[in-house]
């Protein structure tokens, strides 16, 4: 069994552990870290997106044996309840939630978007989260609260400038 | 003595034991009351102490109980909402607890929009009732008269300026009196809380990765275990042998119980690795027949039915009857038949449990809709005094109805059985999810209705062919894995029953006056593949049949489906909400852009819930027969409103949903396996065809009673679709789900 070094969410862990074995399970049980949920296995819907290297990935994919190196930032990386990030104060001010279980893969999926499109139409919005999968029906707030942090973004910036 | 033999009689036990109430629960039906009085309001009557659904503290601290859970329809903050209110303290300083079989009253099943109906309405008046207590206490103490004290911000205040707080006055079981049946509730025109889009408590932990699902437990020293399923409904084990699975890293246990097979290891991915290892190296006799999916219409309506009228309603004057007004002179008979297939709950988290069992006690912490249900049955199953069995509920993924969740409960219950001692996590693998859920039956309806000469419906006959659309546990029988052990528990034998709010007949009973008015089920005992509640039960393919027969009818009438409608609706919230929608939509007889079209749809769900009128406007490609909303608006009256934005996403939600049913699924099964093992082979909504806007619009109706909301959209939804795309094609849909192949046959004729 070999071991890993893993960068996630800026903290390097050392992780044991058969070689092949998905992040998915490495970040939920050895890590504590909740936000990826096991949805399909299968890369069809989306619970269990992080984001590496700035792209969003299907950690139920991804052997921890291909991330050496690479930088892995998870829901848990861009805020807390008691501290949300910018993302997070977007779908708690649209309530872009029901159940709640594919929004840590939808919000990694919009995290990807907005690292590289700060002004993302809808139709990029709707293209990007096309491989993320919602039950309940919450699509129009998730779409508005992607479209919000995308504000919200700009207007951080845009003070940091100033 | 056989297994059914012993079945039979562990269900009589059962029954005649404290299983007695959990059975009539399942029936709808309410314990009698001991004495004979007005019933007490909401959940009271069945736990009718103040104190268990109220707590308060020494240092003032308040607990409030409820035996509803959290699907992700926001009660959990309504129910806050609804206490902060009656007790004059901020919603965010109480604590909740939600349904718990060693420390909540016994709500049943959080199912049919009737949370706050029951739970809320229960809070409500118990946590009025606290309020007035404390102030009579206080009162006492102070020796003033109560007029002269008040509550405010969990202090009791008297008018000379004394105060105290909350955990002063409860001292020696002040909370254990029984409700009184008349409560002072706070006045609508004084609401701080209720009747305002307070944000929900769940959302910041689920945007964060704070723990959240019972997925997300881990308890000290908890395995991971997984289940290994047959190949088909009712195949049989018939060779085993575990050792090369036993043998794997991180393997302790192989659990096999006649058909039940399950595997446990130290790390996740470890039982996922032997759970497929122990799948490739077992062999299944594969189980009995499936229905034949291309001719399921006829499969069904061939099938042995024990048919029950629903309704026979003749016209009181003019002594007319079904049979003389479709033969009166002038009437035009017009018919249809309708078709909906089994359809998934398809919950994007597969379910999941955490068991653990110290030898004598069982605690169950699963997402199971009836924790108290789920607690007998398993008990039943494990041949425990219900009494050893806890079961505790915590979130999981949406369930709509009955999914997995009861019996990934059960599953992880085997487990840990076998591993004493030890907290066993068991998830479902998706295919298990897919393949292995309760499904919404599927239906067939068929209508006639006459129209007279003056455009105006005189006569109204509805069949339906459906399974029963309730077989959740409560006997062991509606456990999968109990069904599998060796000593194997029978599913109980369904019956026919007609009740006001109805189940496979759910909003069968269209409520527009027709003067002559015959309903049927045709209900079908036989359950060729297992199925169970799904959100709204038969009320979607009700709904969808009615309110797509109403345009067929006002096409032939020559009239305005909205006029049409209103034509034949009295009930004056049901003309206000039709009302609404229509002009929220600026609904017209305007032509439409070539290959766009408007369709509306109007129910009460349940006949006796929230009513909801539905209009939208879709666009068709009849080349390669898409078919996508464009835009939709709802009207909603649910009574007092308790939280608007909940009833609002709870109502988009259940737009999308029925959409989603409505043009992608259909469950897929050949000769003996069900097919759609995953997304690819049960397709659902993705964001592409998401619709550019859907607006909700509420009707406030203070100090009305809570009319319940979470499945009001579903039905409504379905036919507002169909009748777009009717007007848009000029050709009707009337099988679900409106696939590309069939619009695209059907656009082509």
């Amino acid at each position: 069994m070999g071991a890993a070094a893993l960068n996630i969410n800026g903290h390097v862990v050392e992780i044991d552990g058969d070689p092949r074995t998905p992040l998915l399970y490495v970040l939920r049980n050895d890590l504590g870290l909740n936000a990826a949920k096991f949805g399909c296995g299968l890369g069809q819907c989306g619970a269990c997106t992080v984001v590496v290297d700035g792209e969003a990935v299907f950690s139920c994919l991804t052997p921890i044996q291909r991330l050496k190196g690479r930088k892995i930032t998870t829901l848990e990386g861009l805020g807390s309840a008691a501290r949300p990030g910018v993302l997070q104060r977007a779908f708690i001010e649209e309530q872009a939630a029901q159940c709640g279980y594919c929004i840590a893969g939808m919000m990694m999926r919009a995290h990807a978007l907005l690292q590289s499109n700060a002004r993302p139409s809808d139709g990029e919005i709707r293209t990007a989260l096309e491989s993320n999968l919602c039950r309940c029906g919450t699509h129009m707030r998730i779409l508005a609260a992607v479209k919000r942090a995308a504000e919200l973004l700009r207007e951080t910036s845009s003070e940091g400038r100033a | 003595m056989t297994a059914a033999d012993r079945s039979t009689v562990k269900r009589r036990e059962f029954v005649l034991g404290g299983g007695a109430l959990i059975f009539s629960f399942s029936l709808g039906v309410r314990a009698p009351p001991a004495r004979e009085a007005a019933p007490l309001p909401g959940s009271l009557s069945r736990a009718p102490y103040l104190d268990a659904w109220i707590r308060i503290d020494a240092a003032g601290k308040i607990t409030v109980f409820t035996g509803k859970v959290e699907l992700g329809q926001g009660i959990k903050t309504a129910i806050l909402q609804i206490a902060a209110e009656e007790l004059q303290v901020p919603p965010l300083s109480i604590q909740l607890i939600t349904a718990d079989t060693n420390l909540t009253a016994n709500e049943g099943y959080t199912a049919g929009s009737h949370s706050l109906q029951d739970s809320g309405t229960a809070v409500r008046n118990a946590a009025a009732q606290v309020r007035e207590l404390l102030i009579e206490t206080a009162a006492q103490r102070w020796q003033i008269d109560v007029a002269r004290v008040a509550a405010d911000q969990g202090r009791i205040v008297a008018a000379d300026g004394r105060s105290t707080h909350y955990g002063e006055l409860v001292a020696d079981n002040l909370l254990h009196v029984q409700a009184r049946e008349e409560s002072k509730l706070v006045a609508p025109n004084q609401f701080r809380f209720i009747g305002k889009s307070i944000q929900r408590v769940d959302i910041p932990p689920k945007v964060t990765g704070a723990a959240a699902y019972v997925q997300d437990m881990r308890l000290p020293g908890m395995v991971h275990a997984r289940v290994v399923r047959p190949p088909s409904p009712g195949a049989t084990l018939t060779e085993f042998d575990p050792t090369q699975v036993e043998s794997m890293p991180g393997v302790l246990k192989v659990v096999r119980d006649g058909n039940f097979l399950a595997v446990a290891a130290s790390q996740e991915f470890q039982a996922v690795q032997a759970m497929r290892k122990l799948a490739s190296s077992v062999r299944w006799q594969e189980g009995h027949a499936l229905p034949p999916q291309a001719h399921l219409a006829s499969f069904l309506t061939n099938l042995p039915a024990d048919s029950a009228t629903v309704l026979e309603q003749n016209a009181a004057s003019g002594g007319s009857d079904l049979k003389s007004a479709f033969a009166a002179a002038g009437s035009r008979t017009i018919a249809a038949t309708y078709t909906r297939p089994y359809q998934a709950h398809a919950s994007i988290g597969p379910s999941c449990a955490v068991a653990r069992f110290d030898g004598e006690f069982m605690t169950l912490w699963n997402h199971s809709q009836g924790v108290f249900p789920n607690r007998a049955a398993v008990a039943e199953m494990l041949a425990l005094p219900q009494e050893k069995v806890r079961g505790i509920h915590v979130e999981g993924s949406g369930c709509y109805g009955h999914n997995g969740a009861d019996d990934a409960a059960a599953d992880a219950a085997l487990i840990a059985k076998a591993l004493p001692g030890v907290p066993v996590r068991v998830q479902w693998m998706r295919e298990q999810e897919q393949l292995w859920e309760p499904y919404g039956p599927a239906m067939v309806t068929k209508v006639r209705a006459a129209l007279d000469v003056t455009g105006r419906i005189i006569a109204w006959d509805y069949e339906l062919w459906s399974n029963p659309h309730g077989t959740r546990p409560g006997p062991a029988g509606e456990l999968l894995p109990a069904r599998s052990l060796k000593h194997a528990f029978i599913p109980q034998t369904p019956h026919v029953q007609i009740a006001p709010e109805g189940n496979g007949d759910r909003n069968a009973i269209p409520l527009y006056d027709f003067p002559n008015k015959h309903v049927v089920w045709h209900f079908l005992k036989d359950m060729p593949i297992r199925v169970s509640a799904l959100r709204s039960l038969g009320a979607y393919m009700n709904v969808f049949s009615i309110e797509s027969f109403m345009d067929e009818l006002a096409l032939a009438a020559g009239a305005d489906p909205v006029e049409f409608r209103l034509r034949h609706l009295s009930d004056a919230r049901a003309r206000e909400v039709v009302a609404l929608a229509a002009a929220k939509f600026d609904w017209t007889r305007a032509a439409m852009p070539r290959n766009h079209g408007r369709g509306f749809a109007f129910a009460r769900y349940k006949n006796l819930a929230a009513y909801c009128a539905i209009a939208c406007e879709v666009e068709i490609e009849p080349d390669i027969g898409r078919i996508r909303m464009v835009r939709a608006v709802a009207a909603v009256d649910a009574g007092e409103i308790v939280n608007p934005d909940g009833i609002r996403n709870q109502t988009e939600g259940g737009i999308l949903q029925s959409m989603s049913w409505t043009l992608y699924e259909a469950v897929q099964f050949d000769a003996t396996r069900i097919t759609s093992a995953d997304w690819s082979t049960y397709p659902i909504l993705r964001f592409a065809a998401v619709p550019d806007s859907i607006d909700v619009h509420l009707i406030p109706r203070p100090g009305q009673p809570f009319l319940g909301a979470g499945e009001a959209a579903q039905g409504p939804a379905s036919a507002a679709l169909a009748n777009a795309v009717a007007n848009a094609a000029g050709q009707r849909l009337r099988d679900i789900p409106f696939s590309r192949e069939r619009a695209k046959a059907a656009f082509a004729t």
